[in-house]
C-alpha cells in the first residue's frame, strides 16, 4: 500500500481503492449478505413490512420440502418434494452434461496442442471460436428448430429410412432431460476445450516422446503423462462448464420438455411469477450453496488452487 | 503411426467443426424459407420476406438500443474498476492478496441468476432504508442489470490487465519520479501506455459480454428488454422465421469480423517474416 501511495501519491491511490471497495463491497458482498438477510423473512405485502408477522423465519427454506411427487430413480419408486426433484436432476444431468463435454474436448484439446502443425494453430483456434461469438440465445434456438417434431433431424433420419415416424426430441427419448443435454453440451463444449488446449500446451512434448520411446501404449501416456498435466485445465473447463449448465436458464426454457424441470426455472417463478422474492433468495441460496461446495470437491479431487480454476 | 494420429486427429477437428457449424446454418438458412414456421426441411421457396418484418419490428430496434447502452455503460464501469483492482491487488503480496483475488474472481463462477437476485434484493432494501423505495433507481431496471453485469465482468477485466502487469518494469516508474514526473503524469505516461494493449482488449471482451448476457439481464430487467432477452421471449412465445433473419446477420456480422482479424493477423505475420528475412540478409552481409 506504501508502494502505490509513493508512486501514484495519496489522490491516485485513494481512487483506486475506491473503485475496488465498490466493487467488491457494493456490487459482490452486500447484494450477498441482501440475499441472505431476505431469504429468513417472509415475502409480506408492502403495508405488513416491519408488523408482528416480519419476523426471522426458516418458512422459506421449508418450502423446498413441500409437495411430494411419485417418482422413480433408476427403477426404485420414491415419493420425494418436487422441487428437490427438480434440484437432483439439475444436479446430475449437469454432471452429465460435463462429462460428455470433457469426453468430446479431450481428444480435440490434445490435437490442438501436440498434433496440428503450429502454423495452422491461429486459424483452427479462430474457427472454432466462430460459434461462441453467436450468442446463446441464438445457439438454443438452432438446436430448437433442428429439434422440433416437423424440423429437419426427423426429415433427415426418415429421408434416409433409419426410422418412419417422426421422433419428438424434446420430450426425450431416454429421459425427459434428452434435449437440455444435448443443447447445454453443444452451448458449453468450448469451456471445456480451451482450459484443457491452454493445460496441454505447456506439457513438454519430450516427455509424451519419452514415453512412447519406453515402449508406453498411447492410452497409458495420456493416462499416466498427458491426462496428469493437464489437471489445472480439466479440473477448470468441469467447474466451469458444471456452473454454466446447472445456471442456465436459457436452455431449458427453451428446448426442454414440460416434464423437464431446471432448478433455475423453480427460481425464476418464484420470483418473477409468484413475486416472492423471500422464496426465491432462500432457493438461490441453496444453490449457491451446493456450487460452492461442488467448486470446492472438485479442487480437493483434482488437488488444484483457485487460482489455477480462475482464468 | 504418428501420420495416421495425425489424420484421425484432422478428421475429428473437421468432425468437430461441423457439429459446431451444422446448426447456425440451418438457423441461418430458415431465415430465407418462404414458410410461416422456422425451418428448413419442407423447403416452400426463397423469400426475403423475413427480413423486411424484422426491420419494421420496433421492439427489435428498441431491444438492440438497449443492448449497445447498456453495454457502452458496462464498458465505462468494469474498465476502470477491473484495471484499479488489478494495480491494488499487484501491489500487495500474502494473505491479503489470496483473499482479496478471492472475491474478486468469485462472481466469475457465481451463477448468473445468483447475482441477478441479489442484486435486486440489495438496491431493493437500499431503497427502503434511506425511505425512498418509489424512486426508480431502487428498482429493476437497466441500470441494476448494468451494476450486476459489472460485478462479474470487471473480474474479466482485472485477469487480462493483471496478466499484463507481470511483464512492466516498475523501475520505469522510479526513473520517472527521479526525473521529477509528478503522480498523474507517471500512470499516464508510463504505466498506462503498458497496460492500454490489455485495456483494448478487455474493453471488447466487456463489451462483447454484455450483450451476450443472459441470465443477469433476465432478472434485474423491468419492462425494457435487451436483445438477448428479446430473442428469448420471441422463441417462448410463438416464433416466426424473423428471428432466424436477425441470426443470419448476427452470424455475417461474426465471419465478417472474424475475416478481418484473420487476414489482419495473417498481414502481421509476414511483415514480421519478412523484417526477419531483412535482418537475417544484413547479419550476413556484415559477415
Amino acid at each position: 500500500m506504501e508502494d502505490l501511495i509513493r508512486r501514484y501519491g495519496t489522490g491516485l491511490t485513494a481512487v483506486f481503492c475506491l473503485l475496488v471497495a465498490f466493487w467488491i463491497l457494493v456490487l459482490v458482498i452486500l447484494p450477498n449478505f441482501s440475499m441472505l438477510f431476505e431469504s429468513f423473512f417472509p415475502y409480506l405485502p408492502v403495508a405488513e413490512l416491519g408488523g408482528p408477522k416480519d419476523v426471522f423465519t426458516l418458512q422459506n427454506y421449508e418450502k423446498i420440502l413441500a409437495n411430494p411427487i411419485e417418482t422413480n430413480w433408476f427403477g426404485i419408486p420414491i415419493s420425494i418434494p418436487v422441487h428437490i426433484s427438480t434440484f437432483v436432476d439439475t444436479v446430475f444431468f449437469s454432471a452429465l452434461v460435463t462429462f460428455m463435454t470433457l469426453i468430446l474436448a479431450y481428444p480435440l484439446a490434445y490435437f490442438l496442442a501436440k498434433v496440428a502443425s503450429p502454423r495452422s494453430i491461429p486459424t483452427l483456434l479462430l474457427l472454432l471460436f466462430i460459434p461462441m461469438w453467436v450468442s446463446e440465445a441464438l445457439r438454443a434456438f438452432a438446436w430448437y428448430i433442428i429439434l422440433t417434431f416437423n424440423g429437419p433431424l426427423n426429415a433427415l433420419l426418415k429421408g434416409l429410412g433409419i426410422i418412419d415416424q417422426g421422433i419428438r426430441w424434446q420430450n426425450g427419448v431416454f429421459t425427459s432431460y434428452d434435449a437440455i443435454v444435448i443443447v447445454l453440451t453443444y452451448c458449453y463444449v468450448l469451456f471445456m476445450l480451451f482450459p484443457i488446449y491452454t493445460a496441454i500446451t505447456s506439457l513438454d512434448t519430450n516427455q509424451i516422446e519419452a514415453a512412447e520411446d519406453l515402449g508406453s501404449p498411447w492410452w497409458r501416456t495420456h493416462w499416466r503423462v498427458v491426462i496428469p498435466h493437464a489437471k489445472p485445465g480439466i479440473a477448470s473447463g468441469c467447474v466451469m462448464v458444471f456452473m454454466l449448465s446447472a445456471g442456465s436458464l436459457l436452455v431449458p426454457t427453451v428446448v426442454g420438455s414440460t416434464k423437464a424441470n431446471w432448478f433455475p426455472q423453480t427460481i425464476y417463478t418464484w420470483f418473477n411469477d409468484a413475486l416472492d422474492w423471500n422464496t426465491g433468495a432462500a432457493y438461490s441460496m441453496i444453490f449457491l450453496l451446493v456450487c460452492i461446495i461442488f467448486v470446492i470437491l472438485a479442487m480437493r479431487l483434482f488437488k488444484v488452487k483457485l487460482s489455477d480454476i480462475a482464468k | 503411426m504418428s501420420r495416421n494420429r495425425a489424420f484421425l486427429g484432422q478428421l475429428y477437428f473437421g468432425l468437430f467443426i461441423l457439429y459446431l457449424l451444422v446448426p447456425l446454418i440451418v438457423m441461418a438458412g430458415a431465415a430465407f424459407n418462404d414458410s410461416k414456421l422456422p425451418t428448413v426441411a419442407p423447403w416452400k421457396g426463397f423469400t426475403w420476406a423475413w427480413f423486411g418484418e424484422l426491420f419494421a419490428d420496433q421492439t427489435m430496434w428498441g431491444a438492440f438500443l438497449n443492448s449497445i447502452v447498456v453495454a457502452l455503460a458496462v464498458v465505462a464501469l468494469a474498465v476502470p474498476i477491473g484495471t484499479a483492482a488489478a494495480i491494488v491487488l499487484n501491489s500487495i503480496s500474502g494473505k491479503y492478496r489470496a483473499t482479496l483475488y478471492g472475491f474478486m474472481v468469485a462472481p466469475v463462477l457465481a451463477p448468473g441468476l445468483v447475482i441477478g437476485i441479489s442484486t435486486v434484493l440489495f438496491w431493493n432494501q437500499l431503497g427502503q432504508t434511506v425511505g425512498a423505495n418509489g424512486f426508480f433507481l431502487f428498482g429493476r431496471g437497466l441500470h441494476l442489470a448494468t451494476l450486476g453485469q459489472v460485478s462479474y465482468i470487471a473480474a474479466y477485466v482485472m485477469l487480462l490487465v493483471l496478466a499484463r502487469l507481470q511483464s512492466f518494469d516498475p523501475g520505469l516508474e522510479e526513473a520517472a519520479l527521479d526525473l521529477g514526473a509528478n503522480h498523474g503524469q507517471v500512470l499516464r505516461r508510463i504505466l498506462l501506455p503498458h497496460l492500454y494493449p490489455a485495456i483494448a482488449a478487455s474493453a471488447a471482451i466487456a463489451f462483447f459480454q454484455s450483450i451476450e448476457n443472459f441470465n443477469v439481464t433476465l432478472f434485474t430487467k423491468a419492462n425494457e428488454t435487451t436483445l438477448t432477452v428479446y430473442v428469448f421471449s420471441q422463441v417462448r412465445s410463438g416464433i416466426t422465421p424473423k428471428i432466424n433473419a436477425l441470426a443470419f446477420l448476427l452470424i455475417l456480422l461474426t465471419l465478417v469480423l472474424a475475416l478481418a482479424y484473420e487476414m489482419n493477423r495473417r498481414r502481421k505475420a509476414r511483415i514480421e517474416a519478412e523484417r526477419e528475412a531483412e535482418a537475417r540478409r544484413a547479419e550476413e552481409a556484415m559477415l
